[in-house]
């Protein structure tokens, strides 16, 4: 008799915790927020075990077999940015700011002109999609090693001229940050070049991050402004990027 | 497990004998725990790319797809489908459309029931987490209580393979102190070889990882063939956890249930001499 009492609050136990899952996984609940926390866990071991300079596989160029599969925003309205389309991009600069000693403001003639690398890589997607592409474009170790970051600056946060979102509290613009491992890290270029072209506006033009260790959604597009802050407190709702503060992780290594 | 002292007497059958330890109660509950959540959330991850490739990545501008599961149509006329290496099935009312939904599995299949990717990861690596962190407590107190000899079939398992195999198909189960030949190689087949299967596929869907480790991309043969290979050992696991539940109704639930969750397990009257 008492194991089958057992037995029943068991088994209602798990039909309720079943059931209520549907809501309380729903925003930001205490319960998210625990289970949430296996993320950070995530990222910790993955910084631990291969923090550095471990390379993503770089492919040939026969296993470029398609066209660039874009997502997100592929046609931003911006209208500074349609205006600086319309000029072939002779007026885009980008900005470096923030935690820095040097501002920058670089136009892509001054990007181009900086060590090229060229990378063919597999783009890897939340959604669970692969794509492989050559991505061309300048490390942006290099671009924030000109603007000097100061002690301390511990995230790169890249701004970007899409509107993700239209809402009722106004637009949303994309937005998208690293930690410095990563900024750092060889592979990770600010690309204005793709599959031997310039990059197009699908896939982000007129510059776009390649952060190879990483899922798509890192991968900022039309960025125009690239801030170091010592917190990702004051951005969004905090959570360091725009898909992080609707429920991503933000280190999205897997 | 070690045989442990009998209980005498009891009602009608043989009688009880610890059978399982603490460790393999315990172990045994999380992970069918952690396996639920993550077979859940996993389909509600699929489900926002509900097509399985092989290489490393995915075909768009041609075709590299094992499995698809999608919809065709608009509104009421939309009907569901899946193609499996290119037979295509109709499935409408249950995957790829429900009620006019078109989503590739059903909401009563995913973890959250409603549409939602970044809530279905964070479950997913949550127990993915979980399930990894009680395989390696189970892989120590299996290796600590001489567990593990249990799960590894012998020669003498492999001779009465044969026997074991007709008479389960007759429906004659034996209640002994350790596992049969088919017990044993069942339950090591999801411990030693479906489970790290599964975590080493997903493990390879990680770019993370695979800046890693990248040689399991080359033993998979892709990211992608990664991916679908999680998918089928989750759909073999699936066909454990039938199988489990027929066995346990076949061989006496109030018995089997009584010993994963006390320990105790009663034998039969003729197995009281040896392992079974």
């Amino acid at each position: 008799m008492n194991r089958r009492m057992v037995l029943r609050a068991g088994a209602t136990g798990a039909a309720v915790l079943g059931l209520s899952a549907c809501r309380i996984l729903d925003g930001d609940t205490s319960l998210r927020r625990a289970m949430a926390s296996a993320n950070g866990l995530t990222w910790r071991v993955q910084r631990a075990l291969a923090g550095g300079r471990s390379l993503a596989r770089e492919y040939a160029e026969a296993d470029i077999r398609q066209g660039m599969r874009p997502n997100g925003v592929t046609d931003p309205d911006a209208a500074d940015y349609l205006a600086l389309k319309a000029g072939g991009w002779a007026d885009y600069r980008l900005r470096v700011t923030g935690l820095v000693a040097r501002p920058l403001s670089l136009s892509l003639a001054d990007l181009r002109a900086m060590p090229v690398r060229s990378q063919i890589t597999r783009h890897d997607c939340v959604e669970g999609w692969s794509c492989i592409a050559r991505w061309t474009g300048t490390p942006l170790g290099l671009v924030l090693d000109l603007a000097r970051p100061l002690v301390a600056a511990r995230y790169a946060v890249f701004h970007c001229f899409d509107t993700i979102e239209r809402g009722l509290a106004g637009e949303v613009k994309y937005y998208e940050s690293h930690d410095l491992i990563d900024a750092w890290h060889p592979q990770t270029i600010l690309a204005w070049g793709m599959n031997g072209t310039d990059l197009p506006v699908a896939n982000g033009a007129p510059l776009r991050l390649r952060v190879e260790r990483a899922l798509g959604y890192k991968h900022a597009k039309y960025i125009h402004t690239i801030e170091l802050a010592d917190s990702l407190a004051g951005f969004g709702t905090g959570r360091g990027s725009y898909w992080a503060d609707r429920g991503y992780d933000w280190y999205a290594g897997i | 497990m070690t045989a442990g002292q009998g209980k005498g007497g009891g009602r009608a059958g043989g009688r009880l004998v610890r059978r399982h330890t603490v460790w393999t109660r315990l172990t045994h509950w999380l992970w069918a725990v952690s396996l639920f959540f993550l077979m859940l959330s996993g389909l509600q991850v699929f489900n926002a790319h509900p097509v399985l490739h092989v290489g490393e990545e995915s075909g768009f501008a041609y075709d590299n797809a094992v499995l698809a599961i999608g919809a065709t149509g608009e509104g009421a006329a939309a009907r569901g489908f899946i193609r499996i290496l290119g037979a295509e099935f109709d499935t409408t009312g249950f995957l790829g459309v429900q009620q006019g939904t078109v989503q590739a599995i059903p909401a009563a299949l995913t973890i959250p029931s409603y549409r939602s990717l970044a809530a279905g990861r964070v479950v997913h690596f949550f127990f993915a987490w979980l399930l990894l962190a009680v395989l390696a407590l189970w892989l120590v107190a299996a290796a600590a209580t001489g567990h593990l000899r249990d799960l590894v079939p012998t020669r003498a398992d492999l001779r009465a393979l044969p026997r074991d195999i007709a008479d389960h198909a007759r429906l004659r189960l034996r209640h002994g102190r350790g596992y049969g030949a088919l017990q044993k190689l069942a339950y090591a087949g999801v411990l030693f070889v479906l489970l790290p299967l599964m975590i080493l596929t997903g493990l390879t869907m990680s770019p993370w990882f695979n800046a890693w480790f990248p040689w399991t991309l080359d033993l998979f043969g892709g990211r992608q063939t990664a991916r679908t290979l999680h998918f089928a050992v989750m759909l073999l696991l699936a066909g454990f956890f039938a199988v489990h539940m027929l066995m346990v109704l076949l061989a006496g639930p109030v018995n089997e249930l009584r010993s994963i969750l006390t320990g105790w397990y009663r034998i039969d009257p003729d197995q009281e001499g040896g392992a079974g």
